[in-house]
């Protein structure tokens, strides 16, 4: 499948020009990066979404308690990291809209599904001018089951079981691909097909563990963690505390 | 020895940079490639003098873009027992310029028999920088005590110079020179003047993306120096997987595997046993 590409402002015709050789052309960049990682995973009977909390332009500290993370429903948790803070509090500001509108028309709350779909279709309008959000959507499914969902910066949507996001991802995603979907390790059962099969303590702990371990070597992930357990009864929230360096 | 010998052996001996391969990697470049980056060390250096001498102070942090490539290096440098100097910049520029200049230092002072003064550093430091444009990329802070006092140097990587009671360079000066500015006064006591410096170089690890992981001090007085490695340690790790991860052998698919010994052992043929005291 193929993805977008960083370089989304290149794509969209705005941004910096390439180094071709000819007159200066002045152009406009609306782009700024504010970094940041979130990573996700779903159990059998819960799902856990984390995000950093710092917030950052170049090697400037904006904000240790900017959070990535929004409740769209009690079964699901939308999570943008590798961003541009703007455009992450844009749609934010649009899904909750959204949200009223699905249930006054609907008289119930969607599914962590239909949030998904939606998720995509807005990030989809924006085909030729992306929002720089980088998202995933954790929660419940209608079995109860622990769900991810990611996504490129314009809509490309996919059903995982463990998934990261932002400045971190490169970091982290090959050690959840090793402890959680047992890559490269032979021998080890395969989790099933929906989710993993860890105990929620033990995916908190692999979350927590992986932060630190981000928070060591990248420089933009740091200060603190939400790490937020959604299960039957609710979204349980927990910080956790990072380096401040 | 012929003349083309001598003509190698000076080439051989003649010292500076090398170029032979510029027009080669700007072709390189010119096709498409992506040149690898030297590693920064986006860093927070500080220099102050009080009473009796000198304190200068680094964080530990140095960085390729947002990633840490080390998360405990020496940014401050031996250039004489009574001559030390922070760098900031290009590691391998910070590095390579004390050191040339450390040991150019130590032939004058053998030559002299005299202790090396600051400005004779200085000079050769500030010369060499000017040389290379600023392509040398070693933004530098000198301190120590010589013949005159205590004194303190800032470099910049083109050349120039300013002579300073206070100085801080690197990502993180702007947060450290907040609190010098704030804070400093003249003849502070050499504890006052280590806390002081030990202040600004927190307020860049902890305020500063560039800057992080420990802090370490040098002082430098008419007796002497110490070195404070690792003299304030406020980032340890917080936390660990409980247990740790393990992985039993064979855990990694391998396709096949044989053992060739580097050599075969050497045959004794004959010969009577050792002798071994009873």
């Amino acid at each position: 499948m193929e993805t977008m590409s960083r370089d989304v402002a290149a794509m969209s015709g705005y941004g910096a020009s390439s180094a071709a050789a000819g007159p200066t052309m002045h152009q406009w960049s609306p782009y700024v990066m504010n970094s940041g990682t979130v990573m996700a995973i779903c159990g059998k009977d819960f799902a856990v979404i984390a995000g950093d909390t710092r917030m950052s332009v170049g090697y400037q500290i904006q904000s240790r308690n900017v959070g990535k993370l929004l409740k769209v429903t009690d079964k699901a948790v939308l999570g943008t990291g590798g961003h541009c803070q703007a455009d992450t509090l844009n749609l934010q500001k649009l899904l909750r809209a959204r949200m009223v509108q699905y249930e006054h028309q609907n008289g119930k709350t969607p599914k962590t599904s239909a949030v998904a779909q939606l998720v995509s279709q807005m990030l989809y309008g924006r085909r030729f001018f992306p929002l720089l959000t980088k998202n995933i959507v954790a929660g419940l499914d209608e079995d109860g089951v622990g769900c991810v969902y990611t996504f490129d910066v314009v809509g490309c949507l996919e059903r995982v079981r463990v998934a990261c996001d932002g400045s971190a991802e490169e970091l982290i995603q090959p050690v959840l691909d090793n402890l959680l979907e047992r890559q490269h390790q032979q021998d080890k059962p395969k989790p099933p097909p929906l989710h993993v099969d860890l105990s929620r303590e033990d995916v908190v702990n692999i979350v927590k563990d992986a932060f630190t371990s981000a928070g060591e070597r990248d420089i933009t992930t740091g200060d603190h963690v939400d790490i937020w357990v959604i299960d039957a009864s609710g979204v349980h929230q927990e910080k956790f505390d990072l380096k401040y360096d | 020895m012929s003349t083309a010998s001598i003509a190698q052996a000076l080439n051989e001996q003649r010292g500076g940079f090398d170029f032979e391969l510029a027009k080669r990697n700007a072709a390189l470049e010119g096709a498409g490639m992506k040149v690898p980056r030297a590693t920064k060390t986006g860093t927070t250096i500080v220099g102050m003098v009080y009473k009796d001498g000198v304190v200068l102070g680094a964080d530990t942090r140095s960085t390729q873009g947002p990633t840490v490539a080390d998360k405990n290096c020496q940014k401050i440098h031996y250039i004489a027992d009574n001559i030390w100097c922070c760098g900031a910049g290009t590691a391998a520029d910070t590095e390579f310029t004390t050191a040339l200049i450390s040991s150019k230092v130590e032939l004058h002072r053998m030559a002299t028999g005299k202790q090396p003064r600051l400005v004779t550093a200085l000079t050769m430091l500030k010369r060499l920088l000017f040389r290379y444009q600023g392509h040398v990329g070693a933004a530098l802070i000198l301190g120590g005590v010589d013949c005159n006092g205590p004194a303190l140097y800032q470099v910049y990587p083109h050349g120039s110079t300013d002579y300073l009671p206070y100085v801080t360079m690197g990502s993180g000066s702007v947060n450290a020179m907040a609190i010098f500015e704030s804070e400093y006064k003249d003849g502070l006591t050499q504890e006052e003047a280590m806390k002081l410096v030990h202040k600004a170089v927190l307020s860049g690890i902890f305020n500063d993306l560039g800057s992080g992981s420990n802090v370490d001090l040098c002082v430098i007085t008419r007796e002497g120096h110490t070195l404070h490695r690792g003299y304030d340690q406020p980032n340890p790790r917080r936390f660990r997987y409980p247990g740790g991860f393990t992985y039993t052998n064979g855990t990694t698919p391998t396709l096949s595997s044989s053992f060739t010994p580097s050599r075969t052992p050497a045959a004794v043929v004959g010969g009577a046993g050792m002798e071994v005291d009873a």
